[in-house]
């Protein structure tokens, strides 16, 4: 099953710090997060990168779907 | 360029170049250890506007304008202009007074902080002490379970207000319109508001500053948050370049024109208290105010410029607290040397010492109490 966690209009750190959470809770699998913001993307996509996982990135007009897998 | 920003070396270029720049603006005419200073930069705004009648500290920052359009034009460039608003303004707004006062209770926002300790003043080591405390709680808060509500999308219009009025503060800044008797813009003949770089100047070197704040992301109070929170130290990097850069740019400027751009001490420091306590405290609030909204000033003026309303908001309690601190004679008096060579050290009057602490139980009330799962039904 996969987790998805909504971080769309969340400042900083939540969106990153949300994603963390996700990460070590399921451990493997996928994750999704949704962002809405360039800094957030980034933000989310180098905590995926530190934990471990493989991440896509999903332009959906206006927001970004973050496909982690591990 | 889009992913060299976003990498490691991103927020270091950005901070180092940044460092060099406000190092330069010395030179070129402002205030010593104040090449720039959001806090300090914003309340003379707020003075050139008769927000409070300090004659001392008034004078229209085109910096700040450069900060925001700097952003604006990246954001519009790499396409990450994005009009967003709603995250609790009223929060936001009181995040920004509080900080305001406690920054000025210091006399420097954190990028001051690091350009005083570049200059040699020992002082700011207590501020930025303080920042990592402030900052230091403010994650404590978060890992209970603090957030501000979401932020929506809006309609291009609301993102360009912030742009829209940082464009309007430069035409009064070279018009410099008389509205009646006694109503001009205002512009300090004496004292840190007099001393400043040509227009010009300080509107370009704001600007490249703005466009590299937006694609680095550079942010003072992320840095220490990222470190504390996360074990990140993506933005850190950002904030040792600027310090580096910024002594190094001093030491060439001493060496170069003979006048010391560089002393290390405690006291008779420019612009600055040596009450060690008060210069602690002011910045942990301040930086537990940053923690909370999100960002340090200078961050707050980039997410202002692409598109965020929340920011806006942020940087326009910052004015009206610079308006506060000043009427209410809130802010740090600088120390003082008498004609008989003693030294009256200054601080916060007592007015000052209790808007700190009212400020403080303000922040703390909110971060234990402001959570998402309270409008959403879930954490």
């Amino acid at each position: 099953m996969t987790t998805v966690v909504d971080a769309r209009g969340l400042a900083c750190p939540h969106p990153a710090l949300l994603t963390r959470q996700a990460l070590r809770r399921a451990g493997s699998g996928q994750v999704e997060v949704l962002v809405d913001t360039d800094t957030a993307r980034e933000n989310c996509l180098r905590v995926a990168e530190r934990e471990g996982w493989q991440a896509e990135v999903i332009f959906e007009g206006s927001a970004y779907r973050l496909r982690l897998t591990r | 360029m889009k992913r060299f920003f976003a990498s490691r070396w991103g927020p270091i270029v950005a901070g180092a170049i940044i460092g060099i720049l406000a190092a330069l603006l010395v030179y070129w005419g402002n205030p010593k250890n104040m090449g720039v200073c959001v806090a300090c930069f914003e309340r003379d705004i707020a003075g050139a506007l008769g927000l409070h009648r300090n004659a001392l500290t008034q004078y229209l920052r085109p910096e700040i304008v450069g900060f925001v359009l700097g952003s604006t034009i990246a954001a519009l460039l790499f396409r990450e202009f994005r009009p967003r608003a709603g995250s609790a303004p009223i929060a936001r707004f009181l995040l920004g007074a509080f900080a305001m006062i406690g920054a000025l209770v210091f006399l420097g926002c954190p990028w001051r902080a690091l350009l005083r300790l570049a200059g040699g003043d020992l002082n700011a080591l207590l501020a930025l002490a303080g920042l990592a405390t402030g900052v230091g709680i403010g994650v404590l808060l978060m890992r209970g379970g603090y957030a501000l509500g979401r932020a929506s999308p809006q309609p291009a219009v609301i993102g360009w207000l912030m742009p829209g009025l940082m464009v309007g503060l430069l035409l009064l800044a070279i018009f410099h319109p008389v509205f009646g008797e006694g109503l001009p813009i205002f512009a300090s003949t004496k004292g840190p508001g007099a001393a400043h770089a040509a227009l010009v100047v300080s509107l370009v070197v704001g600007l490249v500053v703005g466009f590299l704040g937006q694609r680095s992301r550079f942010c003072t109070m992320g840095a220490l948050r990222d470190l504390f929170l996360m074990g990140e130290t993506h933005l850190l990097g950002g904030v040792i370049a600027l310090l580096v850069t910024a002594f190094l740019t001093n030491l060439v400027l001493t060496w170069t024109t003979g006048t010391p751009y560089v002393r290390v001490s405690f006291l008779d420091q420019p612009v600055a208290h040596s009450n060690h306590f008060w210069n602690f405290a002011g910045m942990a609030l301040a930086g537990l105010a940053f923690a909370l909204a999100g960002g340090c000033p200078g961050r707050q003026l980039f997410l202002s410029g692409e598109g965020d309303g929340d920011a806006a908001v942020f940087v326009l309690g910052m004015i009206v607290g610079a308006g506060f601190a000043h009427n209410f004679a809130l802010a740090g008096v600088p120390d003082q040397r008498l004609e008989n060579g003693l030294l009256r050290v200054g601080g916060p009057t007592i007015y000052g010492q209790i808007a700190v602490a009212i400020g403080l139980a303000f922040c703390l009330i909110l971060g234990l109490t402001a959570r998402l799962r309270a409008t959403e039904g879930k954490p």
